[in-house]
């Protein structure tokens, strides 16, 4: 009983994270219709910025003579934020907007393209050696379960919070405020939109960092809990965020949180019941699955031709 | 630019390309993980390398021939091993190579090394099938992983009397082949393993295997495979409260294991085997010492690769640069190493193993288990 609490508690926390970063995927399919393939390598920025911006904030806060965890994380967390939507932007700027009216093939090309940059361009300047960030937050919470126990690291608990606040946030946003009406709108038909007096492609620049920021929250929460990183974590965490993206019906919103639980929930007890070689044939024949029943995912609403 | 100006620079360029080639007198490829998550192994193999090839060029060189070093980068990944070591010998005419680190790199490579006859010592590569191949040019300074892992199965039934060991492996050639010779000899002593699986490189969210380890309630967590996952998994093993003994091999013996985990808390208490300390050799003095004053602590693999352009460069000299001549010749010789006299036996092997046992402190620094 204590293992599989324990397995739902790591599937929750890897899942949660998996939905942050599929949120960029699904908002700029949804808004443009591409597949972002740079998004992976966004997150993997992000974790070299966290690290930058520990370093930075520790050193100032000695200099002022006081330590304070809170001040730091915080801090990391705006600086990372900022700096990683900036990326964001710039990305959107340089690579996709030039191909707004191009082929779908051309802007997809260029998002791998920009992958590609984005990892040759940190190997280079940070070097291509494992990074570590030293433990900031240690200590556990610790349930006893019958004659075992779970045990919830402080950091676990901290990732879970400030993720599902990230989610809410977001879902207010596009929901309740006037940016997400636009967002929406630009969604369901650009010309239309635009006709009404949206600016659409400030729209899609700001649905670019909004992705951004989110990868930004995850790269800070796994940076911190797992601390190691290097210039290629982008790529594995990429496939699997877009999985849970497509998993929950790509272009939807909530269907990329959902699929990011899943996805994450059903790694864990996969690994922890069964074996954990072929957690990924698993999780990947989750997704065949899902697909032929519903071939736009949990969520997804199918594909109306627009005539 | 004109076309004409383009086509000059063009030729200018190639003729350039010529002199530098002309002058290489005796080509040495340097073949590892130069970047990548590896790349710290990379650089003790460079550090090493390079050192040896200096000090040889100081000397005299090779029967007054200099060597020139060629670093060729893999990033232990065995599709780019095999196109970096086709570039070294057709390209870049080396007539011996020190490396791969890898195993999963060295045994591909070493087929096309055999094929055009060029000698490939190897200073890290462990796993049994690369000198089991009977490639007569194949050589390794270090040891093999079956003895490595008969050494950590008899620590593991014999100082610390486990009966439930997990044995976790990261599916790469030299992970998984160490994993597998550890089991056997454990299995051979009578104990059987609690639990067998393998993790995938690259990834860092270990917890669901680690619940599982705690599940069948483990004393010894076994991995074989490399630092950049060693890290994440002692460290997330102790975040779940476990408190098994972690053991591992040579794969975490570089001072990036502790930064890849966080902080020295957790690697405190690992054990690892790797061989005899590389420094403890008399004939290694002065080398190590010029290491220290040049600011460069020669851990890990320093020396073995220092150690593997010492026995290459032995072979060429001693054969008027024959590397076929050289690779026989190897094998009824022996070579005067900055880690002792080297002998290798007919399929390229030490005679003599060395492995021995580790800890890892709480300052992150390990030291031989009396």
């Amino acid at each position: 009983m204590d293992i599989v609490l324990q397995q739902l508690v790591n599937g929750l926390t890897l899942g949660s994270v998996y939905g942050l970063i599929a949120i960029g995927y699904t908002m700029v399919y949804g808004i443009i219709g591409m597949i972002n393939f740079a998004h992976g390598d966004v997150y993997m920025v992000s974790s070299y910025i966290t690290a930058i911006a520990i370093a930075l904030i520790s050193a100032l806060l000695t200099f002022l003579g006081f330590e304070s965890f809170l001040v730091v994380i915080i801090g990391t967390l705006f600086l990372t934020i900022v700096v990683t939507g900036a990326y964001g932007w710039v990305i959107e700027r340089v690579a996709y907007r030039p191909l707004r009216n191009s082929s779908r093939l051309a802007v997809l090309i260029s998002a791998i393209g920009m992958s590609l940059i984005l990892q040759n361009y940190v190997q280079l300047s940070q070097g291509a050696n494992q990074q570590g960030v030293p433990t900031m937050l240690t200590g556990a919470l610790r349930f006893h379960v019958g004659d075992g126990f779970v045990q919830i690291t402080y950091m676990k608990v901290f990732i879970l919070i400030a993720a599902f606040a990230g989610m809410g946030i977001l879902t207010y946003v596009i929901q309740k405020t006037k940016l997400g009406r636009m967002c929406r709108a630009t969604q369901q038909d650009r010309k239309m939109a635009s006709i009404l007096g949206i600016d659409t492609d400030k729209i899609i620049s700001t649905v670019f960092v909004i992705g951004a920021t989110m990868a930004a929250l995850a790269g800070v929460l796994i940076t911190l809990d797992y601390g190691a990183f290097d210039f290629y974590i982008g790529f594995i965490i990429g496939i699997k965020a877009f999985t849970a993206a497509v998993l929950g019906g790509i272009g939807s919103l909530p269907g990329a949180m959902l699929g990011g639980l899943i996805l994450g929930l059903s790694e864990a007890l996969f690994a922890g019941l069964i074996s954990s070689d072929y957690k990924d044939v698993f999780s990947f024949s989750l997704l065949v699955l899902i697909l032929i029943i519903r071939p736009s995912g949990l969520l997804g609403k199918p594909e109306v031709e627009k005539v | 630019m004109s076309n004409a100006v383009v086509r000059k620079t063009l030729i200018s360029l190639a003729v350039a390309g010529a002199a530098t080639l002309a002058q290489a007198d005796v080509v040495i490829g340097v073949a590892g993980p130069h970047t990548g998550a590896y790349a710290a192994f990379g650089e003790q193999l460079w550090k090493g390398a390079e050192k040896a090839a200096q000090d040889i060029n100081a000397a005299g060189g090779i029967n007054g021939e200099m060597i020139t070093l060629v670093k060729a980068d893999d990033a232990c990944e065995p599709k780019q091993a095999v196109s970096v070591a086709n570039r070294l010998v057709d390209s870049d005419g080396a007539l011996a190579v020190v490396g791969h680190f890898c195993s999963s790199s060295s045994i591909p490579a070493s087929k096309i090394y055999e094929e055009a006859g060029v000698i490939m010592v190897t200073p890290a590569s462990t796993n049994p099938t690369l000198t089991d191949q009977g490639l007569p040019n194949v050589f390794r300074v270090c040891g093999r992983d079956d003895q490595q892992g008969d050494v950590a199965a008899s620590y593991i039934v014999d100082k610390l009397g486990a009966k439930r060991v997990a044995v976790i492996h990261d599916k790469d050639t030299y992970g998984k082949g160490l994993a597998d010779a550890m089991k056997s000899t454990l299995n051979a002593y009578g104990v059987n393993e609690v639990m067998y699986e393998g993790l995938t490189r690259g990834e860092k969210d270990f917890n669901a295997l680690i619940t599982k380890i705690r599940s069948v309630d483990a004393d010894v967590v076994y991995f074989g495979g490399l630092h950049s996952e060693a890290g994440p998994l002692v460290r997330q093993l102790r975040e779940q409260g476990s408190k098994a003994i972690f053991i591992s091999g040579d794969g975490i013996v570089s001072d990036e294991f502790v930064s890849v985990a966080g902080s020295p808390e957790y690697v405190d208490g690992v054990l690892m085997t790797f061989g005899a300390p590389p420094t403890s050799y008399p004939s290694g003095a002065k080398v190590i010492k010029e290491f220290r004053d040049a600011g460069y602590e020669p851990e890990g693999y320093t020396l073995y690769s220092y150690t593997a352009m010492q026995v290459a460069v032995a072979a060429l000299a001693n054969n008027n640069l024959d590397p076929i001549k050289g690779a026989e010749w190897l094998k009824t010789h022996s070579v005067d190493t900055v880690m002792g006299k080297k002998d290798f036996d007919e399929k390229g092997d030490l005679t003599v193993s060395d492995y021995v046992m580790y800890e890892w402190d709480a300052q992150g620094k390990y030291s031989v288990v009396e």
